[in-house]
């Protein structure tokens, strides 16, 4: 068992799911509030990593964030650091590749939301703030719970996009999936079985979790 | 005192004017689709029309000449929506309180707010725990929370059955007396407007086309399209004549003495309506002898009766057959022993003639 990759890929999953819920809540926002033209392009782009084959993402984000590009060369001189082949550059790439995770539940829940709701919301003085924290955000929250909980296993799974920006650096980039596959070459296979039940059941109960929340929640307020 | 006056032909045609004093409830009616709660719509800030002014006591809430254009949050207004759109995910305390402003005597003011509306004990219920009339009463408690200077009710009794629509009726004639701001209701029931309302404006296509009491509007409706907006019965075409003695109204072979009434007409062809209930039935039982006034004779082709009062449907040979509707009292049709297929006499007195220019 490679303590060191369960720890990585933990690390990414989480520093992931938490930094990509302020990003799918605004991102949910903007998208259920404002009206332009454009707006399928937008929301296409932002689904776009779900049906793009992660060795496909992960070539153009390779080449995106490698320190030749525009984007790279300025992160590597302004934090001295290579955005490729680095945890950084992984957590980047894996904001991308998990987005519509966080972006779509959301933006769901919050398009259930009768329009009439928040009018009555404005309507009895409440802010456009006050109304998000205290009306949509309550009433969105299975939604945001189910992006956190799908980007946190979607990012867990992560293993092509892994590759292709990260390699294969031990305490580095080096995630459980990547270390299953690294195993299963070295016909370890005891090893890539237990590694593989630790993602299974970890995907598995954070999904009951989000379920079960839901479900308890929605017998207390029928929405 | 609110006033409202607004015009915009996109994305629905509007050309509306009403004024509501303040302790005054004033009526919106018209058919689904006539703009109305769009009106409201725009009283709340919800949605600006193209042209136009709205004005609450002092204050210009909006005034498209000069850009002003207060968002709802800005304006004080009460909106009770037509599915109450109540906070689902608190309970009928905290949808008060979220409304509140902060103060200390917070829980002191929720009670008083929910006794005002016969709530008391029911604080910490969630809206999908209440009935349609229970949550009728939390939106109202919830909409005077903000302590409004406009009280705004969207189609408030089109979610409930009959029988609390009866209760919520009474309930909220009572609560008025102790509002102090212009009510504006809107409702595509006439009856409902005409039992709660101190002064109804008629909507259809967009264009308000009369304000006045219910009694003015049911009966004496300025135009053609008022008296069919608000279903008139007895609307009838006629041709006034001036004679050397005064004005008459030749209606087909039926001709009717005008007085004094159709002075500023002069001759022209007109609309006219009777109320029903002003339409006298000649006692079968005790003729009386003397001269009635603007007699007509018809026979009852129908005769139903709701409520205690009895409408009779009676045809006139002298005028084309036409149907006059006459509503008795239901002792009065058991007394004169009306029954279908006789004849009757009835007199259109003059004094509850109405006449409508083309």
């Amino acid at each position: 068992m490679d303590w060191q990759a369960f720890e990585v890929s933990i690390k990414l999953a989480l520093l992931t799911s938490l930094s990509l819920l302020p990003v799918g809540l605004a991102l949910a926002y903007f998208l259920v509030h404002t009206k332009f033209i454009g707006r399928e392009f937008l929301e296409a782009l932002i689904t776009l990593p779900l049906v793009l084959p992660p060795t496909v993402l992960g070539y153009f984000l390779l080449v995106g964030l490698d320190s030749s590009s525009l984007f790279g060369g300025l992160f590597k001189s302004v934090t001295g650091q290579s955005l490729t082949f680095s945890f950084v550059g992984l957590w980047f790439a894996s904001l991308i590749y998990s987005l519509p995770f966080a972006v779509q539940p959301i933006l769901r829940s919050l398009e259930t939301i009768a329009p009439e709701i928040r009018e009555a919301a404005w309507c009895s003085g409440l802010s456009k703030w006050k109304t998000f924290f205290k009306v949509e955000l309550p009433l969105a929250l299975p939604g945001v719970m189910s992006a956190l909980v799908l980007s946190f296993a979607h990012t867990l799974g992560e293993f092509g996009v892994v590759l292709m920006i990260g390699g294969n650096i031990a305490g580095e980039t080096r995630t459980l999936s990547i270390a299953i596959y690294d195993s299963v070459l070295a016909f370890d296979t005891a090893q890539a079985q237990s590694m593989s039940l630790i993602l299974l059941v970890i995907a598995l109960v954070s999904i009951m979790a989000v379920f079960m929340f839901n479900r308890s929640r929605s017998r207390l307020v029928r929405l | 005192m609110l006033k409202v006056k607004l015009q915009q032909s996109q994305p629905i045609a509007l050309d509306v004017e009403l004024e509501c004093k303040n302790g005054e409830i004033l009526a919106l009616v018209g058919p689904s689709g006539a703009g109305k709660s769009t009106v409201l719509r725009c009283i709340a800030g919800l949605h600006s029309a193209g042209q136009g002014t709205i004005l609450c006591d002092d204050d210009v809430w909006f005034d498209r000449a000069t850009k002003v254009d207060l968002t709802p949050q800005q304006r004080r207004i009460g909106m009770v929506f037509q599915n109450y759109a109540l906070f689902p995910h608190l309970t009928v305390a905290e949808n008060i309180k979220l409304v509140l402003a902060k103060q200390q005597d917070m829980p002191e003011k929720v009670a008083d707010l929910l006794a005002l509306v016969h709530l008391t004990g029911l604080e910490n219920r969630y809206p999908e725990q209440l009935s349609g009339g229970q949550q009728q009463r939390v939106a109202i408690a919830r909409a005077l929370a903000r302590q409004p200077d406009v009280l705004l009710l969207d189609e408030p009794f089109s979610a409930v059955d009959k029988v609390t629509r009866r209760k919520l009726y009474l309930e909220l004639i009572s609560l008025r007396q102790q509002l102090r701001m212009p009510i504006i209701i809107v409702t595509h029931d006439l009856d409902e407007a005409a039992m709660l309302a101190d002064t109804m404006v008629v909507v259809h296509h967009g264009k308000s086309l009369q304000q006045g009491t219910p009694q003015q509007i049911l009966f004496q409706p300025d135009n053609i399209a008022v008296a069919k907006q608000v279903d008139v019965r007895n609307l009838f075409q006629g041709q006034i004549v001036t004679t050397p003695t005064g004005h008459q109204l030749h209606w087909f072979d039926t001709v009717l003495d005008l007085g004094e009434l159709a002075t500023s007409y002069g001759e022209q062809a007109i609309n006219w309506t009777i109320s029903p209930a002003k339409v006298l039935l000649h006692q079968r039982v005790r003729p009386s002898r003397g001269e009635y006034e603007n007699p007509i004779s018809g026979t009852i082709i129908d005769i139903l009766t709701l409520r205690g009062i009895t409408t009779v449907l009676a045809a006139i040979p002298q005028a084309n057959n036409l149907i006059v509707q006459m509503d008795v009292s239901e002792h009065v049709a058991e007394r004169n022993k009306l029954e279908k297929g006789q004849s009757i006499t009835m007199s259109l007195l003059t004094s509850a003639i109405h006449l409508m220019r083309h």
